[in-house]
């Protein structure tokens, strides 16, 4: 048992003036994402079955493209702050979350760097 | 960093078990477990447009997979998990300025999540079909 007492045990490991950064970014992309998303669903649902040439004419035009890049940053920002919450939940062991935290990085930013270049590889050809 | 004393040594507070089951506590969880579906199933968006920019060939045996009864089964419980992470976030939106905490509209908040996300999805499946022309 430590002699230290608890205000000893946290001081120096108080906030870093970033306490309200999580949860702002956390609500600025859902509402982005309310936006993005519908413009995804819609997107999806009336090219539903349409051929090769056809996708690609779709996805690769700039207004479509541009609103794919959007929904990929936003939704990758999003997924990756609210999986880090549930790290932080449900992961006890200290090893672990650490290697959870890292992994989730790690995968979003994977899907993210894949889902972007897909999308210009679309727009520019090639 | 801190040491962590032994979890007995302190009182606990009941897990979920000990609780009587509620609509929002429901709704609360569904938020949570369909947030952690979407997560894993940005997957399956990065795998079609990786398909979709890379040949025909393989974009066809991407679609095809998605078209297939397992594929359909997959992209239903996406769409309604997207949907319903959706309307749980705007009932979040709405608490965050302060408004929507009296008992009876948190119950209408968290059944019109449930019944709204259900009937949405089945509109967006609707209109895909429709669109196709297979109604």
């Amino acid at each position: 048992m430590s002699m230290q007492t608890p205000l000893g045990r946290v001081r120096g490991l108080g906030p870093a003036r970033s306490g309200t950064s999580h949860f702002w970014w956390q609500r600025l992309t859902a509402v982005a994402n309310i936006f993005l998303t519908l413009f995804l669903l819609f997107s999806i649902v009336f090219h539903i079955g349409d051929d090769y040439s056809a996708v690609r004419a779709y996805l690769g035009s700039p207004f479509v493209s541009i609103g794919l890049m959007l929904f990929i940053l936003s939704v990758v920002f999003h997924m990756y702050l609210g999986f880090k919450v549930i790290v932080e939940d449900y992961v006890q062991h200290e090893g672990l979350k650490i290697l959870f935290l890292m992994g989730n990085v790690f995968f979003s930013i994977f899907i993210g760097f894949a889902c972007l270049f897909a999308v210009l590889k679309l727009s520019f050809g090639g | 960093m801190a040491k962590y004393r032994n979890p007995a040594d302190r009182p606990l507070s009941p897990h979920l078990q000990i609780y009587r089951f509620t609509m929002t506590m429901m709704m609360s969880i569904a938020h949570r477990i369909s947030g952690a579906v979407l997560y894993f199933g940005t997957f399956l968006l990065a795998w079609w447009l990786i398909a979709a920019a890379s040949s025909e060939r393989y974009f066809n045996e991407v679609n095809g997979f998605f078209g297939s009864n397992i594929g359909r089964f997959i992209l239903l419980g996406y769409s309604w998990a997207l949907i319903h992470h959706m309307l749980g976030g705007m009932r979040h939106l709405l608490w965050d300025t302060g408004a929507g905490f009296e008992k009876k509209t948190l119950d209408i908040l968290a059944w019109g999540t449930l019944i709204g996300s259900v009937l949405l999805t089945i509109l967006v499946w609707f209109l895909a079909y429709w669109a196709r022309g297979h109604l």
